[in-house]
């Protein structure tokens, strides 16, 4: 079953960033500025962040099985879902694939000793890990139950939840992002091996510069929307609240003008996760190399100009929302450009059935439903029937869920062996990936029918005439809650259990694979320089695969 | 007609066929590409299944004309469903002239609706069939939404503004209408039901139900003297401020020489944040209401100033701007 090389048995390297020191024990972590460490640090909260939310997102989907709300009251069940919302897309998702994948890579592939600035990579994360006992410290002492979207004046007037302490949580947390964005960028430009142009860069490369931008021009709007918010709710300035003089409708404009960009903060990265995978288990180029790292920029810069189509109703002026619903299809074209290239590429591949491919062949289904059905949100005349129900539910998790945290878990199996230099086991991953499929889809698929039928997100208690799609999608939940468990227990498993993977188990043509694994704390022992096209197995003999003629003779020859 | 698992709710509005059957076109246009890409994955994923350990694939170099391709079909097609949709969307917020006029206030956590003769439901709307309907929506507090499933049509109802929607009910029965935006604990119950009625049937369940319940002109004409609106607004265009008599629905002059259409937007704004629009020949000289009436009572000022609409006009003194204007 195996398609990979049979890995010959491997020795873990005697010194590398996992056991080299700088100081005894706990310390060496805390205070350490290697990339490699650094991204093991987000790793680990991260992950605590995934689980709570998670808990979170367990318990709506059991309280949903019945129309009366099977399990808590209408206040809590409020505060559920905003902590889901804050906890998953503030402190997992925006941070997931960039600063631990994206910290621990950007360096190796580009042949680098670390980020540009280490010390302030260590910084995003002690700012992270500060903004989020803000927002811990709020979800303990009243919980919070604004919706992530914090809409004014119901968030900064109305509410009687702890919204200070979240949003300063949340303002914190925003210079985390902003530190890193500003390290990648940096990074790239300056302290590429010899050799490596910016045609060179791994596409994983190109998506996290774009996202780099995002979050370095979008990032400030959101942190310093949330603090006026904060700020009326503390001393009654009047921003947004109308009685004060304010507007309501200019909080939305500022809080999209991230939030909307935020969207290709988490999906950018997961395109670059899966633009890396679908080569390298084909074993080819990739189709269209230029057209895929162009349409990351593209979609980076047209992602600015699409925030107010999460106003159709609202009552902006129609002129507005011809224009946004135009931009907002625009937007649509580089994402399908890169699905048509992710696609081509397989053609006469060798495709191979590693878990890592499993993953990204999942990601690109549910990111094309996912896509596929913005066009429905994009369009004015069906936004004003299917806005704010559960169909704008289901499309978002196609995007976020289905789309990044599919990558990011594809990208865990594909680095994985990288990180700890150990693999897992190969048959129980590539059925957890298939149960995340499956599972994913159950729960999701049917709130496309429901927002269609009408039921309004965020409600605590629903008509019965919709509960069987609702029991259908808590079903769904349970199979999609094994699907993350699954890979949680194995890889722990093999960190002390999994058979040595060796420098280049798949193998792959990065330059992260040309040093051992796990890598030394300087990366490389001597600085790599690049004399190939990236994702090229033609002219790669390194590899120690069957390199040479392309012809389709060798594909039969030696079976 | 409703099936165990529907997949569209009712179709009771003159918006939900349009609606629906962009749905299917662009449900169609998803289908296709999502159907292209799957059967392709799948069949490379079988077909190309690597035959040896060490086997590479076929190098297969760009072609800008095939990308041209992907892009510019896409692009076509992304065209027509935006144009369709703007045109349903310009459609729904372009009222019609003719309309019946309901007044619906959201406040944390219940609907009040004010039919024309001024009797008041709590979270149930009715409407008569085949006329054109609009609400104007005002909320007490935060941001709610009227959500209608079965006539595809929902707006949100913003503090501070007043936003319109409309839509002409096509079938008689009791469809729910929800709150679409989360407004705080109790937003899942804040909903009801639209009773969409024959027109003889909504006449005389108007003339049975409107029996003790305030007039809104009787109510706003009382504010009208109690807030001493009175003082200064005189009818006969001598007073301090302009005569309102005819000016609901007339366009007025401003000080700074543009004209604006006295709706209820106008209307709202010059009782609230009177500064805002000074009319041409006016001193600044009213306080302002901000904060100090409830949506309800600006509904009555309203209707009260709407029914002055047919009183005389005096000739000098009443801000309408002379006809000398744009038709």
């Amino acid at each position: 079953m195996s398609n990979t090389p049979p890995t010959p048995d491997h020795k873990l390297p005697d010194d590398h960033y996992l056991n080299a020191t700088y100081g005894d024990g706990i310390r060496s972590w805390l205070l350490t500025t290697d990339h490699k460490r650094i991204a093991l640090l987000y790793l680990s909260t991260v992950t605590t962040f995934f689980f709570i939310g998670g808990v979170f997102a367990t318990m709506i989907r059991i309280h949903l099985l019945t129309p009366g709300g099977a399990l808590v009251t209408p206040e809590t069940y409020n505060k559920l879902f905003t902590m889901h919302g804050v906890a998953m897309i503030f402190f997992f998702l925006i941070p997931s694939i960039p600063a631990v994948l994206g910290n621990f890579l950007i360096p190796m592939m580009i042949g680098a000793k670390d980020l540009a600035f280490p010390k302030i990579n260590l910084l995003s994360w002690y700012i992270y890990v500060i903004g989020g006992c803000f927002v811990l410290y709020s979800f303990g002492t009243g919980g919070l139950d604004t919706g992530w979207t914090f809409y004014t004046p119901l968030s900064s007037v109305y509410s009687n939840s702890a919204v200070t302490p979240a949003v300063i949580g949340i303002f914190i947390n925003g210079f985390s992002s902003i530190l890193t964005g500003l390290n990648f960028i940096v990074t790239i430009h300056t302290m590429r091996a010899p050799g490596m142009t910016w045609f060179r860069l791994p596409l994983f490369v190109w998506a996290h510069y774009a996202t780099s931008l995002v979050m370095i021009l979008g990032t400030p709007v959101v942190a310093i929307t949330l603090l006026l918010a904060g700020l009326e709710r503390m001393f009654h300035l009047g921003f947004f609240n109308p009685a004060l003089g304010g507007d309501p409708i200019l909080f939305q404009h500022l809080f999209w003008f991230y939030s909307h960009p935020a969207v290709y903060i988490m999906v950018l990265p997961a395109m670059g996760v899966v633009s890396e995978i679908i080569p390298t288990f084909a074993r080819k180029p990739i189709f269209g190399y230029s057209f895929i790292a162009g349409s990351s920029i593209a979609i980076a810069v047209i992602g600015f100009l699409v925030w107010a189509h999460h106003m159709f109703v609202t009552g902006e002026s129609t002129y507005a929302a011809i224009t946004f619903s135009f931009l907002s299809y625009l937007v649509a074209i580089p994402s399908a450009v890169k699905v048509f290239n992710w696609t081509s590429t397989l053609y006469k591949g060798s495709i191979s059935w590693d878990p890592p491919m499993i993953y990204a062949l999942g990601f690109i289904g549910l990111f094309v439903i996912g896509g596929l059905t913005g066009l429905f949100l994009a369009c004015l005349g069906l936004d004003i029937h299917i806005h704010d129900t559960y169909f704008v539910v289901a499309h978002f998790h196609y995007i976020m869920v289905g789309g990044a945290v599919m990558g990011y878990v594809g990208g865990l199996h594909f680095w994985w062996p990288k990180i700890t230099g150990r693999l897992y086991p190969e048959a129980l991953s590539r059925f957890a990936a298939v149960v995340l499929f499956i599972g994913f889809n159950l729960t999701f698929f049917p709130q496309f029918i429901l927002g269609y039928l009408g039921m309004p997100r965020r409600y605590h208690t629903y008509p019965p005439e919709f509960q069987v799609l609702n029991v259908l999608s808590s079903a769904g939940a349970s199979i999609l809650a094994l699907g993350y468990l699954l890979p949680m227990i194995y890889f722990a498993w093999s960190m002390r259990y999994g058979k040595v993977a060796g420098p280049n188990p798949w193998p792959a043509t990065g330059l992260e694979w040309k040093t051992a694994s796990p890598p030394p704390t300087e990366n490389f022992e001597l600085t790599p320089e690049v004399t190939w096209e990236p994702y090229d197995y033609n002219n790669r003999p390194d590899l120690g695969l069957s390199a040479g003629a392309p012809s389709p003779a060798p594909a039969r020859g030696d079976d | 007609m409703q099936s165990q698992l529907p997949i569209y709710p009712e179709q009771a509005s003159n918006f939900a066929p349009h609606v629906d059957a962009l749905m299917l076109f662009i449900t169609g246009i998803c289908v296709f590409f999502a159907a292209g890409v799957t059967i392709a994955i799948v069949t490379f994923f079988f077909k190309y299944h690597r035959k040896s350990p060490d086997a590479i694939g076929i190098p297969i170099s760009e072609d800008s004309r095939l990308e041209m391709v992907w892009m510019v079909v896409p692009l076509i097609l992304a065209l027509a469903m935006f144009s369709w949709g703007a045109v349903i969307y310009v459609d729904y917020r372009h009222t019609p002239k003719d309309t019946l006029d309901i007044y619906v206030i959201g406040k944390q956590w219940m609907w009040k609706a004010q039919q024309p003769n001024g009797f008041k439901e709590i979270n149930e709307l009715h409407v008569p069939v085949g006329r054109n309907i609009r609400l104007v929506l005002a909320s007490e507090d935060v941001i709610h939404d009227f959500f209608v499933p079965a006539f595809r049509v929902k707006m949100d109802v913003v503090p501070g503004h007043y936003n319109t929607m409309w839509f002409r009910p096509t079938k008689p029965g009791r469809y729910h209408f929800f709150c679409s935006q989360y407004c705080g604990t109790n937003h899942a119950i804040m909903g009801g039901w639209v009773t969409v009625m024959e027109p003889s049937d909504y006449a005389a369940w108007l003339s049975d139900s409107s029996g003790g319940s305030a007039n809104p002109v009787v109510a706003g004409e009382r504010l009208f003297a109690e807030k001493a609106c009175i003082t200064c607004h005189l009818a006969n265009g001598t007073g301090r401020a302009p005569s309102l008599n005819g000016m609901y629905g007339a366009e007025v002059l401003l000080a700074d020489g543009s004209t604006v259409v006295a709706d209820e937007a106008y209307v709202r704004e010059s009782i609230l944040q009177p500064n805002a629009k000074i009319v041409a020949g006016y001193l600044p000289l009213m306080p302002a209401f901000q904060g100090q009436l409830t949506e309800e009572q600006i509904l009555a000022l309203t209707a009260y100033i709407k029914s002055l609409q047919s009183q005389p006009v005096p000739a000098k003194g009443s801000g309408i701007a002379p006809p000398t204007g744009k038709k």
